[in-house]
């Protein structure tokens, strides 16, 4: 009754150009207000100006992009009816082609970041935007968990990346715990504010879920921008100790009775050992995350996960514990996320309420939603177009909000699953899936 | 007693707005079940507009106020429920009937759109107007303190009690009201029996954005000043409005709207005032733990 009512054939084009038209009709009225006209501060008055050339060249471009779009539908689709005609394969063939080729750029993308910092060993803007992309590769493993994996839409996320970044700061600022101290006690204290927030509200329904946890999101921001005494308010912490590689420290002079990592190696001293050594460091902790999740994820927590992502009902019926599991997602999601929080306090060296924003929670969530709710390759291709799209051209960084929201829509119209999604459980039942599960899991 | 006299005036003038904008929130989510996560930055959409007709009829140096405020409702009710059509129409409605999740994020994506939409075509900074309606009555001269009930804060208690009757009657008495209420009861049954659902879909965002430039214009006149951010927090606490008087029900939204005014005015007077927003998220954390039907919400039933 309500299903999507595509043309199910193909448009003529007299057809295409009256829809065409129709659609630049409304963007249009819609432009008018937001594009057309506009008001400026003429002498501390608001003034009026209309932008009319603007409006009509965006309307000929929704009226060309549809045009366009439509076409390039019909083109796919018929590509697509022929090729199902074509082929044998079935959609699980495809599928398992489409699994194996992610594998081997799995592979790839492990190689190069690897050797990105020996081939970039100078280069101090490629180690730093690398370093971003990983800190944000492994938020979205983390938001994986408990919104890829166990169905529970979380939009505040960065609670627990504060949590874990102000638990470091103020270990370290006050009590002078080291990274290494801090780091597995953030982790747990992110998780434990998981498991307090999760245990009333995880039993609401998943829209309600969504609402409460960007409200708890809010709160916490607001809690640290106005308990100065705690937190320093808004003007943040600032002077957080670097990690140091095994007590060795990446400062030129060394502390009284410790050494330097350049002295230790008898190495000529350079700022970048210290960047290459926080990208090595996020690395690992991002690997390590990626081989806990994995893993999990063949446990029957995991699969409990998947199960209640598919249907919280049946899991019910099954006698599964459904506050429980919810429970575990969200408290790992938590702590892997206080995790990056305490790396991001230690790299930054100074965090205030500012990086904690609503937008960096969608961030996050963008990254996980475009990459393929449940698919950890996603998240990183995701993650790594995310950051380096507004890199790559400082006028485009203003319309980088602008395109996450779109590609949002988009990308959930056309792909409701994101771009690499399987929602092929990881484990199956027969034969021939357990085997492709072994070889996935090696 | 004058102090808080005249927070309960101010209460209730925030309480209506919000309650004007929930009343789009539980429209939508009586009828398709789902958080119109865009919702407030329509709002702010709509005092954009606002904001842009006032300034088009300084520059025609029109004097007479009435005159003013119904070019400026028609003109902002117009344009917005454009919004809430093609807001529908493109992100919306293509995923219906899939998974429960795909319209949220969708709507989050449509929320995050506009108001980036709106910061790049209209700038960043905040957007003062002229005061439209300025002075009051003066309700008690108590010693020390004046209560006041400004003309703007009637103008904003009138229409919303007249907008809310008309809806009502709407509602319950007209050919649409019956058709809105057959597709939230069951939208399969609906369409058998020639209701066109999708058109009432749409029709029902229509109205939802028409009440929430409603509010958009009412908030232009009261504060004189406009943001692009202001949709985010509107919306949250028309949200917490909604829930709290039960979602789905209108009286449940005004009733909760006019809650939340009420709680945010007092809470900002005599606790901490930069603590309200906090005050209004709890509220939200509370109501879905202990009574997630709302105070006049009918518990839904969860069917396999």
């Amino acid at each position: 009754m309500s299903a999507v009512v595509f043309a199910r054939h193909a448009m003529t084009p007299a057809e295409r150009l009256r829809d065409a038209g129709w659609v630049a009709f409304v963007g249009l009225i819609l432009g008018i207000p937001l594009v057309g006209l506009t008001t400026v501060d003429v002498g501390g008055r608001l003034g009026v100006e209309t932008r009319f050339g603007l409006l009509a060249a965006a309307v000929a471009a929704v009226f060309a992009g549809r045009l366009l779009l439509r076409w390039a539908i019909d083109q796919a689709r018929n590509r697509k009816q022929d090729r199902d005609r074509a082929s044998t394969a079935t959609a699980a063939d495809r599928a398992h082609g489409a699994q194996r080729v992610v594998n081997v750029l799995g592979w790839v993308a492990l190689g190069a970041s690897i050797a990105l910092p020996i081939v970039f060993s100078d280069n101090r803007y490629v180690v730093d935007t690398a370093t971003t992309v990983l800190i944000y590769v492994m938020l979205g493993w983390g938001l994986n968990v408990v919104v890829g994996l166990a169905g529970l839409l979380d939009l505040g996320y960065v609670a627990f990346y504060a949590v874990g970044a102000y638990s470091y700061a103020l270990l370290s600022t006050q009590f002078g715990w080291s990274f290494w101290e801090a780091l597995p006690v953030s982790g747990a204290m992110a998780a434990t504010f998981g498991i307090l927030l999760g245990y009333p509200i995880l039993r609401l329904r998943g829209d309600y879920l969504a609402i409460v946890t960007l409200g708890f999101g809010e709160i916490v921001r607001i809690i640290l921008v106005n308990w100065t005494e705690f937190s320093n308010g808004p003007n943040g912490i600032s002077s957080i100790p670097r990690p140091s590689f095994f007590g060795l420290d990446f400062s030129r002079s060394a502390p009284e009775g410790g050494q330097t990592f350049a002295g230790f190696f008898g190495l000529e001293f350079s700022p970048m050992h210290r960047l290459i050594f926080l990208y090595y460091l996020i690395l690992v902790l991002a690997l390590l995350t990626h081989a806990f999740v994995s893993r999990l994820r063949k446990l029957p927590v995991g699969r409990a996960w998947e199960a209640l992502r598919e249907d919280e009902i049946a899991c019910q019926a099954m006698g599964m514990n459904t506050t429980n599991i919810k429970l575990s997602a969200f408290a790992i999601g938590a702590m892997l996320g206080g995790f990056a929080g305490v790396f991001f306090a230690a790299r930054q060296g100074f965090i205030s309420p500012e990086s904690f924003t609503f937008t960096e929670s969608a961030i996050i969530l963008a990254i996980v939603v475009l990459g393929g709710m449940g698919s950890q390759m996603g998240v990183v291709l995701a993650a790594t177009l995310l950051v380096l799209i507004p890199e790559f051209g400082r006028n485009f960084a203003e319309y980088r909000m602008l395109l996450f929201g779109l590609a949002m829509v988009l990308i959930m119209v056309w792909r409701p699953g994101g771009l690499l999604s399987h929602r092929e459980p990881t484990v199956r039942l027969n034969a021939l899936g357990k085997a492709s599960a072994t070889k996935e899991a090696a | 007693m004058a102090y808080a006299l005249q927070q309960l005036i101010n209460g209730l003038t925030l309480g209506a707005m919000y309650g004007l904008i929930a009343i789009g929130y539980t429209m939508v989510y009586g009828i398709i079940g789902m958080i119109n996560f865009a919702h407030g930055d329509i709002f702010m959409v709509s005092a954009f507009i606002a904001v842009t007709a006032f300034t088009i009829l300084a520059a025609a140096d029109v004097t007479s106020i009435p005159l003013a405020l119904t070019f400026v409702l028609i003109v902002s009710i117009f344009f917005t429920s454009a919004y809430g059509w093609a807001v529908e129409r493109t992100a919306y409605r293509p995923l219906r009937g899939s998974t429960r999740l795909a319209p949220l994020i969708s709507a989050i994506g449509v929320s995050i759109f506009l108001q980036n939409s709106v910061q790049l075509t209209q700038g960043a900074r905040v957007k003062p107007i002229p005061p439209v309606l300025e002075g009051g009555i003066v309700l008690w001269d108590a010693p020390g303190f004046t209560v006041q009930i400004g003309w703007s804060q009637m103008l904003i208690i009138v229409t919303t009690v007249i907008l809310m009757s008309a809806f009502t009657w709407m509602i319950t008495q007209t050919p649409f009201g019956r058709q809105q209420r057959a597709c939230e009861q069951d939208r399969t049954m609906a369409s058998l029996l020639g209701v066109n659902v999708d058109r009432t879909i749409s029709y029902t965002f229509m109205l939802g954005a028409a009440l929430a430039a409603v509010a958009g214009v009412m908030v232009t006149v009261y504060y004189g000043v406009v943001d692009f951010f202001i949709g985010f927090l509107a919306g949250i606490k028309a949200f917490t409005a909604a829930v709290l008087g039960g979602i789905g029900s209108l009286p449940g939204a005004m009733l909760g709207g006019l809650l939340i005014g009420l709680i945010e005015s007092f809470w900002a007077a005599y606790l901490w005032a930069e603590y309200k927003d906090v005050a209004t998220f709890g509220i939200l954390c509370l109501v879905l733990m202990l009574r997630p039907s709302g105070l006049l919400g009918r518990p839904e039933v969860e069917k396999v």
